[in-house]
């Protein structure tokens, strides 16, 4: 959580500095909240809706221009421009994309991990039909119309998606599907009747849709502030709250929380997040931005406090990127480029997570694919010893190989990866010869530990297998050929207690001792 | 929650939990009807029943989960909500997601969160007290794991160590040894044993009627109904165990399930939110 208040506190005096510098100012007072100390988290959630309010009353002054009329030259000339924040209309869509990443990131964090997903697209759709009404009601677009109706018309469509599920037999996901269909549907055919009407066509209803950051006004700037606010204030003094419902509502119910109260302040909080949001990313895509960036931290980390920094960190930065991108294409729609943005986010998450991510995995798999041959290759060492009365040190990569049941050449392979990782060293070499079949290599003292135990749990797990667990002796060796690589030594002394320090296995082979491997 | 249909108990009592003449009737499952229990404070009260008896229904509805019918509950003389603080809960394991971000601490901590009170944050004596349940039930090692990498009885120890951290009186325990392994078992039914001396009372739904006599002072056998309830070896006999597992009473069944369908063509009985 600190660095979600460093950020959120730094973030207002950053751009309110590049009113007087420039952006570089910014980023360079956005960074430190790691070292901020935050004993009293209410006091912090107040001053924090004071520094926000503070730069809305500056930035109000944002006038509602297509920020991609004021175009430059080049690529770097345009990115400085629009970084430097200059412009007030620039201002107003950074800082309110900012804003929008911040409240449906943190917010939409509850949603993904209480698997609610669905009722953010049903929300975001089912608002529709109130931002009609709203702007009906004095056939403007006052913001604060369009929420008050916005809002009614989200609260309405789940309160609706709650009610079909209690009175019917229908479940969840289809009362979600309905009514985001049904609200949507209207909502459509209103705005549409509406931009037929005289005063429509110049409503701007049509931005609504897939949303348009430069068209950010001051009063939707206010809103936004207002609301990011509170949602901050209240994830800070309710996190205990919200935590417990999410993971378990029948034991916070059982301690005595007001469970139907909590659920409901959340949902009011995203219902709002998806109304204010709604000018800058759209209709159709305000749910993607509650969900992926929270999706991609859910894969990062396993504390759900870093969860929520994270996804409000990801939506800011898609935020501020599908802004960016609009402001240098000429107004694409943001909506969608924001989406695009925390998708690249999810996708660098999945492969390159470092607890869950895919190449993580492939690799850690890959890893343990070359223990294990590394081990079969130095049990087979250890065979080709025992045959010779444990007498021989030095073996011939084609004695090897014959042992092994393989061609010469992977034989030479897997002796040089022994060599490689320092569990064997090739006894010609010395003298300057070549590798080859009759090449002979002895393995070095950690090899040859390596080559016991894996010798140890082998048999041991097959002793535990017919003695303990009654199998048949002609069963065991396969299983052992997997448990050998996947056992630790604690398990492996445990056996051994059980089977009080045994000296045979089934077949009637020596079993290493303890100290001969740990020696 | 609670219905109090019924006038209040004329003599005023203290045991920490008392169930007077208890309905609770589902939409979709009719499951308990007219229950009377007494629990004596040091008690561990065993409940015991088929499947579909309606044990974990009568946890739940004494801590209000579950809307009554009729009947009234009493904790420590009061009504469950006044009692909170003084009431320790171990959930059926499966009731919660697992790959859920928070690590075992986490869990435990949610513990103290009932006598936290509400906006306030956990202290250091809080967590300390953490750390000491954790250490009880021998999981302080895996304290940082998040708790999809622990295995189904550390799981569960973890569940009891929030209970711990609850610091209560009176525990309530929904199957807490299923799914776990005979160590677990062990150490479970030893922590049990150990706040039972403390003077502590315990209520256990479980399902194993051959550790039942062993683990449980107190037995109540259940199946919508009270079959009977009293100390073990007065209650754990062939004949009450008959009717217990011996199929429903039928005509109780159907009546039960005929009126519970009218309700809910009637009315909607509100249930905790999903």
């Amino acid at each position: 959580m600190n660095s979600a208040n460093g950020d959120s506190r730094g973030e207002p005096r950053g751009i309110l500095g590049s009113e007087r510098s420039h952006a570089y100012a910014m980023l360079r007072r956005r960074k430190p909240s790691a070292h901020m100390d935050l004993p009293i988290r209410s006091k912090l959630a107040f001053r924090t809706i004071g520094s926000v309010l503070a730069l809305l009353a500056f930035s109000s002054i944002a006038h509602a221009a297509k920020i991609g009329d004021i175009a430059d030259t080049s690529w770097s000339d345009q990115a400085l421009e629009f970084f430097a924040l200059e412009h007030p209309a620039i201002r107003a869509a950074a800082l309110g994309t900012l804003l929008i990443g911040f409240c449906c990131g943190a917010l939409g964090s509850f949603l993904v991990v209480r698997k609610l997903a669905l009722l953010g697209d049903t929300l975001s759709h089912a608002v529709l039909p109130g931002v009609a009404l709203g702007f009906l009601w004095n056939a403007s677009k006052d913001p604060w119309a369009i929420f008050v109706g916005a809002t009614g018309a989200g609260v309405m469509g789940v309160a609706l998606v709650g009610w079909i599920q209690h009175t019917t037999r229908l479940k969840e996901d289809s009362a979600m599907g309905m009514v985001l269909a049904g609200f949507y549907g209207l909502g459509v055919s209103l705005t549409t009747m509406i931009q037929n009407m005289v005063m429509g066509n110049k409503s701007g209803l049509d931005k609504l849709f897939f949303g348009q950051a430069a068209a950010l006004s001051s009063g939707d700037l206010w809103l936004l502030g207002i609301i990011s606010s509170i949602s901050i204030a209240l994830i800070l003094l309710f996190y205990k709250e919200f935590l417990v419902i999410s993971f378990d509502i029948g034991f916070a119910k059982a301690v005595g929380m007001p469970v139907q109260a909590l659920h409901y302040l959340l949902m009011a909080l995203l219902t709002f997040a998806v109304v204010v949001s709604l000018q800058a990313v759209g209709v159709v895509l305000v749910s993607a931005l509650l969900i992926t960036p929270a999706a991609a931290a859910y894969l990062l980390t396993d504390r759900m406090h870093w969860v929520l920094v994270l996804a409000a960190g990801f939506g800011m930065i898609s935020g501020i990127l599908g802004a960016f991108i609009s402001y240098l294409s000429n107004n694409l729609p943001t909506g969608p480029l924001i989406v695009l943005g925390s998708t690249t986010i999810f996708t660098l998450a999945l492969i390159f997570g470092p607890k869950h991510g895919l190449l993580t995995k492939a690799l850690r798999r890959r890893r343990q694919r070359q223990r294990i041959a590394l081990e079969n290759t130095l049990k087979s060492v250890f065979h080709l010893s025992e045959s010779s009365g444990f007498t021989r040190k030095e073996f011939s990569i084609a004695a090897l190989a014959n042992e092994r049941n393989q061609d010469l050449a992977s034989t030479e392979k897997e002796v040089r990866a022994l060599v490689a990782a320092q569990l064997a060293r090739h006894v010609d070499s010395e003298n300057g010869a070549e590798w080859s079949g009759q090449a002979r290599f002895q393995l070095k003292k950690a090899g040859w530990l390596r080559a016991c135990e894996i010798v140890r749990n082998h048999r041991l797990w097959e002793l535990y297998l017919t003695n303990a667990a009654q199998y048949q002796s002609d069963h065991v060796h396969d299983d052992a050929e997997e448990i050998e690589h996947l056992i630790g030594e604690d398990i492996v002394q445990r056996i051994e207690e059980r089977l009080k320090s045994p000296i045979q296995d089934p077949h009637g082979k020596l079993i290493p001792r303890r100290d001969q491997v740990t020696a | 929650m609670l219905a109090h249909s019924n006038p209040e108990p004329s003599s005023k009592t203290t045991d920490p939990l008392e169930v007077h003449d208890l309905t609770v009737a589902y939409t979709k499952r009719p499951v308990l009807y007219g229950i009377d229990l007494v629990a004596p404070p040091g008690s561990i009260v065993g409940v015991v029943g088929p499947n579909g008896a309606g044990k974990s229904t009568l946890i739940k509805a004494i801590m209000g989960l579950l809307p009554a019918a009729s009947g009234w509950i009493k904790v420590f003389g009061k009504p469950f909500r006044q009692a909170v603080t003084r009431v320790g809960y171990v959930p059926q394991r499966e009731s919660v997601d697992w790959d859920f971000p928070v690590n075992a601490m986490d869990v435990v901590l949610m513990g103290r969160y009932g006598r936290l009170g509400p906006m306030k944050r956990p202290t250091k004596a809080d967590k300390e007290i953490a750390m000491a349940c954790l250490e009880k039930v021998k999981m302080l090692p895996y304290a940082k794991r998040q708790i999809s990498n622990l295995s189904g009885g550390q799981q569960q120890r973890v569940f009891l160590a929030r209970a711990l951290a609850q610091e209560s009186d009176l525990y309530l325990m929904d199957e807490p040894f299923v799914g776990v392994d005979a160590a677990t078992e062990a150490a479970i039914i030893d922590i049990l044993r150990e706040l039972q001396q403390q003077g502590k009372t315990l209520l256990v739904v479980h399902h194993d009627l051959t550790t039942a006599p062993d683990y449980f002072d107190r037995i109540l056998l259940l199946n919508m109904r009270v079959v009977a309830y009293g100390r073990t070896e007065d209650v754990f006999t062939f004949e009450n165990l008959q009717n217990a597992y011996g199929g429903r009473l039928s005509i109780l069944s159907e009546v039960a399930l005929s009126r519970a369908r009218k309700k809910a063509e009637g009315d909607t009985p509100d249930s905790i939110h999903q």
